[in-house]
């Protein structure tokens, strides 16, 4: 299969669709935490609660023909997934680690495009979520809050007047609520005011950290910032106030884009072009360094240093060259040696595509 | 940002935790943050809650040595679910709750934890449209006596009659409900 065929059967809409802001926002999440009244949560629950569980949703879904984001939507068990393919859907943000290796009659609803996951059996019984491009945590509220809804109209769920909605860990008591968004802040990270920006993010109750890297690293400058609040505010005000954070952060880091223009344009080209010629030749390429110099090709391309470019590279890259997706494109399990060339000859292709695509369509490109 | 405990590594995991209403600011690299078994909410993925929440259930005073030492000579008295069988001692333990009858069995212990990692105890979101059906009314009657006083300070007599007239239909609904 072409990597061009691969990536369109491969990836989700949240990262290849454009969404507002996406230039820094990368994507939003919301997901919501629900059981069923009357069974024990999956961690106490016999397999055959569990299983009980499985129907119940499968036959809710019965009826979602009347109910279009959910028409097509297909359920999924963990046991009839490969352990690669279940590694992709965690790679892909669809599912957590948790639900993939631990569950017992684990099962996921996919909606087509992927914006919607439904896991059944993860830590709570249910668990919304919905995952958009770019900066749109309202309207990920919306469709989780009207899925919620649909859902409720055929299943009781478990919930007391006084503590809201009942989840297995009571971090998540009340409205069950985890919003959260994907944000992409190179300038601020190297004009070094992370320092000072995440301690005022955290003051006002929402949590900060580092998405992608083990250990110390954050790498490719990619963080989450996600509420840690679930009992006693209101959905809505939960949802705005990380975006109205959310859009403070954007504001910061156009700004420190800005200034790394008017103070260093060149060093900035530089590191982009640098970056660029990295990913474009290298042979082996380790995972921390393909996320670094993706970042730089970002920020690079939103900044308009690099043209001819899909500013989506880097989402659809920083997945694709994850481990269980470079074994899935080349069909073999790979040690981490064969996956460093393996990613370097994907990180090449994709360049390469965007090239060779931009030539067809406008004749060579001109490229500053 | 470096992290506050080794200083070496930049830190990737930034908190903030309320105890007794005192708030403390936490930024650590994740070697640090596992060392030190400070995990956290809203995270999906490799950071699970439970560790930290061990830490705050333990430093609740009632679940000391001496509570200890009661509970064994009351056995289970409040401190059992009676559906799910979990004990609060093991709740503390894996910070999780076995079922929703946990909540109810565990009762008052629980508004500190809540209040340590919320700030509050009282649920104010959504209400389920087809069993939540008292409390919407509930919220509405309160919403409504609101309303109310706020006419009457404006001399908006009419108003508030008409308001007074809906607060008691609803609360005849409730009772006719029973309860």
């Amino acid at each position: 299969m072409s990597l061009k065929r691969f990536t369109e059967h491969a990836l989700s809409e949240w990262m290849r669709g454009k969404g507002p802001q996406s230039d820094i926002v990368i994507s939003s999440r919301v997901r919501v935490a629900r059981n069923l009244s009357g069974l024990p949560f999956p961690m106490l629950a016999t397999s055959a609660q569990s299983s009980q569980v499985v129907r119940r949703v499968e036959e809710a879904l019965q009826s979602a023909k009347e109910f279009p984001i959910l028409a097509k939507a297909e359920l999924i068990r963990m046991d009839d997934l490969s352990e690669l393919e279940k590694r992709v859907l965690v790679e892909k943000h669809l599912i957590s680690p948790h639900l993939a290796e631990e569950s017992r009659h684990g099962a996921v609803v996919l909606s087509k495009d992927e914006a919607i996951s439904i896991m059944i059996n993860e830590e709570d019984h249910i668990r919304i979520q919905v995952l958009y491009p770019g900066f749109q945590p309202q309207e990920a509220w919306r469709i989780a809050n009207q899925l919620d809804d649909w859902f409720e109209k055929q299943l009781t769920y478990a919930f007391s007047e006084q503590t809201g909605y009942l989840t297995s860990c009571p971090t998540n008591v009340g409205t069950g609520i985890r919003a959260s968004v994907m944000v992409h802040l190179p300038a601020l990270a190297m004009t070094n005011q992370l320092p000072r920006l995440f301690p005022a993010i955290t003051q006002v109750g929402l949590a900060v950290r580092g998405i992608y890297g083990e250990g110390s690293e954050a790498l490719g400058n990619l963080y989450q910032v996600s509420n840690q609040v679930t009992l006693g505010q209101q959905e809505e005000e939960i949802i705005d106030k990380l975006a109205g954070v959310a859009k403070q952060m954007i504001q910061h880091e156009q700004n420190a884009r800005q200034r790394l223009v008017e103070g260093s344009s060149i060093q900035l080209e530089d590191r982009v072009y640098r970056s660029y010629g990295v990913l474009s030749q290298a042979r082996v390429i380790s995972s921390k360094e393909a996320m670094e110099r993706l970042s730089d090709l970002r920020l690079g391309i939103d900044m308009g240093i690099l043209h001819d470019i899909d500013a989506n590279v880097m989402n659809e890259l920083i997945v694709m060259t994850q481990p269980g997706f470079l074994q899935q494109y080349a069909r073999a399990r790979l040690d981490s040696q064969e996956r460093d060339v393996r990613r370097a000859v994907m990180i090449r292709e994709r360049l390469h595509h965007e090239e060779s695509e931009d030539e067809q369509l406008k004749g060579r490109p001109d490229t500053k | 940002m470096q992290c506050q405990e080794c200083g070496k590594q930049s830190a990737t995991l930034h908190y903030t935790k309320i105890i007794n209403g005192e708030k403390t600011e936490f930024h650590l690299c994740e070697a640090c943050a596992r060392e030190k078994g400070e995990q956290m909410p809203g995270i999906d993925g490799s950071f699970s809650i439970h560790n930290l929440l061990s830490g705050l259930l333990n430093l609740e005073p009632s679940f000391s040595e001496g509570q200890q030492q009661v509970r064994d000579t009351t056995p289970s008295k409040g401190a059992r679910c009676s559906t799910c069988g979990l004990t609060y001692t093991q709740f503390s333990k894996i910070g999780r709750f076995g079922c929703s009858d946990c909540y109810q069995a565990f009762g008052d212990r629980l508004d500190p934890l809540f209040r340590r990692v919320h700030g509050h105890t009282t649920h104010r979101g959504k209400v389920p449209h087809r069993t939540g059906g008292r409390l919407k009314i509930r919220r509405e009657v309160e919403e409504l006596k609101r309303d109310m006083s706020r006419r009457i300070e404006n001399e908006e007599f009419e108003e508030a009659a008409q308001l007074r007239d809906r607060i008691r239909s609803l609360q005849e609904k409730l009772a006719n409900q029973g309860g």
